[in-house]
């Protein structure tokens, strides 16, 4: 791979041992990937911060590296953590959960990356631009930056984004190149598919997801859809596929670039959607509802809200948010409202990656493909997935 | 034999080979460096000081850091040698320090051999 000068200097030790290994572990990965140079990026989102998935060995190697002066060079988004940062004891998270968690949290201020702790950094204040190049790891906002804003990312480890941070560039491979980014199948979505809800594009992404694995699809004939049901379609077909970047007819910015002439196609019915739906149920009575996988947006929260004001809620009801959203909701009564129902708006973290399994939870009800997707496996939990209205309306008195 | 460099450095030691990938999250303890994958064919054998010979890694990308536990509780191999490292093993041993070298025909390493690892120039020979 070609090295400048400086980068040359950086893996030679001069700028000190964090870098060196840090930049060395970019050199090594840019290798295997066949990287020809590294890149400048714009921005970084690091994954591997919930105490959950780090464990003491992820821990002890944050600690070392903040103490010995790992610090990030570009502006740096963290992925959720395990617990709400503010009102974990409240909610019923462990003390000794929270108290490693703490130093987690610690640990990543020291190497100034921003403690944001969400899966949706682009509706949080660090939004790509159109072809900026940058170095994310969450997989559903690896997908929106891909798809819907046009950025630039691989699917980076927590550590590979985290040197990506400290070091300021990234190998070029993969997704960064043009002739990386062009579709591998046209997927058809039949006259009869309802795109009602937001679940809905959470079971579309499920169902494709498994058929294209890591292939690059292309949509045709979607009705327009906002971002947060592009934020549901591809968080889902990161979890049960590895898509990293889909297109879509008429809506994502390279769709019209595109080529499709004699790819494979697929077709998708709406039974399709209800089998999937069908599937990831597991069993029928929550006992906890959770909104907000990936994090809710404002226009989400909002309508919760609108469900359940003045209403009480019969079980607990979380909807999970980043830190951000959460202060908007509360600026305009929402947090009352859903509150007052007997619901919570949680911040900083989410339902996979939070010990919910030792909070005496067996069965969550979700709207979301990829929540349905990981909470068996994760969180050991049955799961009743299905929209809003009908989570809800089991719900409420 | 002539492989390539993943982390430099120099080892010498007894290899201990693994015919199957190793899983670092859940398949070795970071504080002991023992082998606690169920029905892993090296369970119960400690890492620790040896030269840690496998195909390649598998498993959780936390692996990354149960190698970096490894060195930091002094516990961890003292050199790494795959037939491809993929990226789980290659950011653990970088990120630890712990030289490692792939691209070697393992199938030619038993077991109990002194192996010298030169990782700085990607050579393995037995001594």
């Amino acid at each position: 791979m070609y090295l400048t000068k400086e980068e040359e200097g950086m893996l030679a030790g001069e700028q000190g041992d964090v870098i060196e290994r840090l930049f060395r572990l970019l050199v090594r990965l840019g290798d295997i990937y066949g990287a020809d140079r590294m890149i400048p990026i714009g921005s970084a989102q690091v994954a591997g911060v919930s105490y959950k998935s780090l464990g003491m060995p992820g821990l002890e190697f944050l600690e070392d590296y903040a103490r010995q002066g790992a610090r990030v060079r570009v502006l740096t988004f963290l992925n959720p953590a395990g617990m709400d940062l503010e009102n974990w004891k409240e909610l019923g998270f462990p003390d000794e959960f929270a108290k490693m968690q703490t130093r987690v949290m610690d640990a990543f201020r020291k190497m100034r990356i921003i403690i944001t702790s969400t899966c949706t950094p682009y509706l949080a204040g660090n939004l790509p631009r159109y072809r900026e190049h940058i170095a994310w790891s969450e997989s559903s906002a690896v997908s929106f930056s891909n798809s819907v804003i046009g950025a630039r990312t691989n699917r980076e480890g927590g550590p590979s984004a985290l040197a990506a941070a400290v070091c300021g560039v990234t190998p070029n491979y993969g997704l960064h190149l043009d002739e990386k980014r062009t579709p591998d199948l046209v997927v058809r979505l039949g006259k009869d598919v309802k795109l009602e809800f937001n679940s809905d594009f959470g079971a579309l992404g499920y169902y494709v997801g498994r058929q294209v694995k890591n292939k690059i699809p292309y949509f045709t004939d979607m009705k327009s859809a906002n971002t947060d049901r592009l934020k549901a379609l591809g968080a889902a077909m990161a979890a049960s596929g590895a898509v990293a970047l889909y297109h879509i007819e008429g809506q994502t910015p390279e769709a019209q670039l595109m080529d499709t002439t004699g790819l494979e196609e697929i077709d998708v019915s709406q039974k399709d959607i209800d089998e999937t739906y069908a599937e990831l149920s597991t069993t029928r009575e929550p006992d906890i509802i959770i909104f907000g996988c990936p994090h809710a947006s404002l226009r989400e929260i909002a309508a919760l809200a609108d469900k359940v004001e003045g209403k009480k809620l019969k079980k607990p009801v979380w909807i999970c948010t980043s830190r951000m959203m959460k202060e908007a909701a509360t600026r305009m009564g929402f947090t009352r409202t859903i509150e007052d129902a007997g619901g919570y708006i949680v911040a900083d973290t989410c339902m996979v990656v939070s010990p919910i399994e030792d909070m005496g939870y067996k069965t969550t009800g979700v709207n979301s493909g990829k929540a349905a997707n990981y909470l068996p496996g994760f969180c050991k939990q049955e799961v009743v997935f299905t929209n809003i209205d009908k989570l809800l309306e089991a719900s409420l008195e | 034999m002539k492989g390539r460099s993943i982390c430099p450095g120099s080892a010498e030691g007894t290899a201990i080979v693994s015919r199957e990938p190793i899983g670092f999250y859940g398949g070795i303890d970071a504080k002991t460096g023992i082998v606690i994958e169920k029905g892993h064919e090296l369970e119960g054998e400690s890492v620790k000081d040896k030269i840690l010979v496998f195909p390649c890694g598998k498993g959780s990308t936390v692996g990354s850091y149960v190698i970096y536990g490894l060195k930091i509780n002094g516990v961890a191999p003292s050199a790494v040698v795959n037939k491809e490292t993929e990226t789980i093993v290659a950011t653990g041993v970088i990120l630890a320090g712990i030289p490692c070298v792939d691209g070697i025909n393992i199938d030619e390493i038993k077991s109990g051999d002194n192996l010298v690892v030169d990782a700085d120039n990607g050579v393995v020979n037995k001594k």
